[in-house]
């Protein structure tokens, strides 16, 4: 892997970099069905994440959170993405993000799927970022089975 | 060390002891390693021992009865010697080697709480430990473990906005209820040199003991534990160009002789039936199983490596470069310093901020310029919750460390605010 200079880009994408300095549904907010904080042990960085859920679908998630630029832009590509979908379709989402996440670079996104997501591509081949990539959709799939523990056994 | 005077040694011969030091990373960038509070490099001659070692003598200690045996056996107990010189010990049974710092504090706490109630210097429901808010989690975390066993209250000493610590309570916070009293030489952190002769001063007047956590002071001062006055002091061989793997826990003789064992194994007894049994007299009695023999003798090639340079020159050459990096960090623009702002006991661990990049972000752009730093919280949470931020980038510097890295790291940082600007 190499962590030059030029790769700097492939890491911290435009996309990324728009996300972090205007987060999008940044914020706690009611109702809510489940919150749930997270942590990253190695380096600090926390979330409390809400969830609201509403007739099978994830009608709003709302979130703050302390961490660095990859941290910050994911819990905001994690919001435009999954609100509004069925609950179904969003974790099949995060399926996705987090199989192109732990992919070690070799996984081809789905831009269709994973629209501003596929940013993220880059960070796959840092290992010591991806638990950053992954921080907010852990702590959403975590709280989607508190607030409605039958999709664990779906 | 408010100052340290004096000729230092000529740091580009230095570091060519460092094979990795020479080492060229990706983008063909000169590697510019400023984590050495995370860890030290290594000389030659410590890759040497080990090498050694295990090429001509490796066999285990104090149990084989050959002569591979005794040469490995002779090794490691001539490692415990040299340290124990290396360090003021009065004897080198004071030595107990551990696997790190983390193990030797907790192997004090552990059995300080097993103590009780025999001995007087059991820690027990109602005693009270004073730890301070500055402390990396191995100096934390073993106390209240203790204090949850026990029942004992742990307290702590806070800290000054400047980064110092705040002992305008000393006669409160340590008092006849105090058992022990455990606490950092040198902040990994803030990179604070604590005043420890007020408060093992104080301690000693109520009948605590006093415990160091001198794992970032051993590395960078000239130390004389009997001049120090302290009972226990615990440190790490890998902050000190020494291996990973091997930890020290010095402590005085009469006190660890009075203490029961920590872990149970080999080596540590005097004799085994199996009702019951009887232990060995320090140090093997904190020493159950196969030590870390290997990485004995390359401790004792560190201290003599760092013995040859001359603990006051490596001081003074610590003095110098913290004083040259914190005028040259602090020139720019948005650029914190989370603790003391001036080379007054101080050591070489500069934590900061930069406004608007978090510190993970910092780190990694420092990375793509070949310049080695840690960013997080450095295992001392509290301390950096006492100053309101979550996380620092910290660069850290040793006696291999030049101006010319300096200047780098200051290069990369305006990259860095540039890049996410």
């Amino acid at each position: 892997m190499n962590v030059d200079a030029q790769n700097m880009d492939s890491l911290y994408q435009e996309i990324i970099l728009d996300h972090y300095k205007n987060p999008h549904g940044a914020g706690l907010r009611d109702p809510f069905e489940a919150e749930v904080h997270h942590v990253n042990p190695t380096c600090g960085d926390e979330i409390t994440l809400r969830v609201h859920l509403d007739d099978g679908a994830v009608a709003d998630v709302s979130y703050d959170a302390q961490g660095c630029s990859i941290s910050q832009a994911s819990a905001s590509v994690l919001n435009d993405l999954l609100v509004g979908k069925g609950i179904d379709d969003a974790l099949d989402v995060l399926d996705q993000f987090q199989t192109l996440m732990q992919g070690k670079g070799q996984v081809e996104p789905d831009e269709d799927v994973l629209e501003d997501g596929i940013a993220f591509a880059g960070v796959a081949q840092f290992p010591a970022r991806v638990k950053c990539a992954l921080l907010s959709w852990m702590a959403f799939k975590d709280a989607v089975l508190q607030a409605d523990p039958q999709e664990g056994t779906s | 060390m408010t100052t340290v005077e004096g000729a230092t040694y000529d740091v580009t011969q230095v570091r060519e002891d460092f094979p990795i030091l020479s080492r060229r990373l990706a983008g063909d960038l000169p590697l510019v390693y400023l984590d050495s509070a995370n860890t030290s490099q290594k000389p030659e001659a410590v890759i040497d021992a080990l090498e050694q070692h295990y090429q001509l003598h490796n066999a285990n200690v104090a149990r084989a009865m050959h002569q591979l045996g005794a040469e490995a056996s002779e090794a490691f107990e001539d490692a415990r010697t040299r340290i124990a010189e290396f360090i003021g010990a009065p004897l080198r049974e004071e030595v107990v080697f551990t696997k790190n710092a983390s193990e030797a504090l907790n192997l004090v706490a552990r059995v300080l709480g097993d103590a009780a109630p025999e001995s007087s210097y059991g820690v027990a429901a109602g005693d009270e430990i004073v730890i301070t808010e500055m402390e990396h989690h191995s100096n934390i975390v073993p106390w209240q473990l203790l204090a949850e066993r026990s029942g004992a209250v742990l307290r702590w000493f806070g800290v000054t906005d400047e980064g110092r610590l705040d002992l305008s309570n000393l006669d409160s916070l340590i008092t006849e209820r105090t058992k022990v009293v455990s606490l950092a030489w040198v902040s990994n952190m803030l990179g604070t040199i604590n005043p420890l002769d007020g408060v093992i001063k104080r301690a000693h007047e109520v009948g605590a003991l006093v415990v160091v956590d001198g794992s970032q002071a051993v590395p960078q001062l000239p130390v004389d534990v009997a001049a120090l006055g302290a009972d226990f002091v615990a440190f790490t061989g890998h902050k000190m160009v020494g291996p990973t793997g091997i930890g020290v826990l010095w402590g005085r003789y009469d006190l660890l002789a009075e203490l029961p064992p920590f872990l149970g194994g080999g080596e540590m007894i005097e004799t085994v039936t199996m009702e019951r049994s009887t232990y060995a007299r320090p140090p093997a009695r904190f020493e159950a199983g196969t030590p870390p023999i290997a990485q004995a003798v390359g401790l004792a090639a560190a201290a003599d490596y760092l013995a040859a340079l001359g603990m006051d020159k490596v001081a003074a050459h610590e003095q110098e470069i913290t004083a040259y990096a914190l005028g040259a960090l602090q020139e720019i623009d948005g650029l914190t310093v989370v603790g003391p702002k001036e080379a007054v006991d101080r050591g070489g661990a500069i934590s900061f901020t930069l406004d608007g990049v978090h510190p993970h972000d910092v780190a990694q752009l420092l990375d793509s310029r070949g310049v080695a730093v840690r960013a997080g919280h450095h295992c001392a949470k509290p301390a950096h919750l006492r100053f309101g931020v979550q996380s620092t980038t910290r660069a850290s510097f040793y006696l291999y460390t030049t101006t010319d890295e300096i200047d780098a790291l200051v290069e990369a940082l305006h990259y860095t605010k540039n890049y996410f600007g």
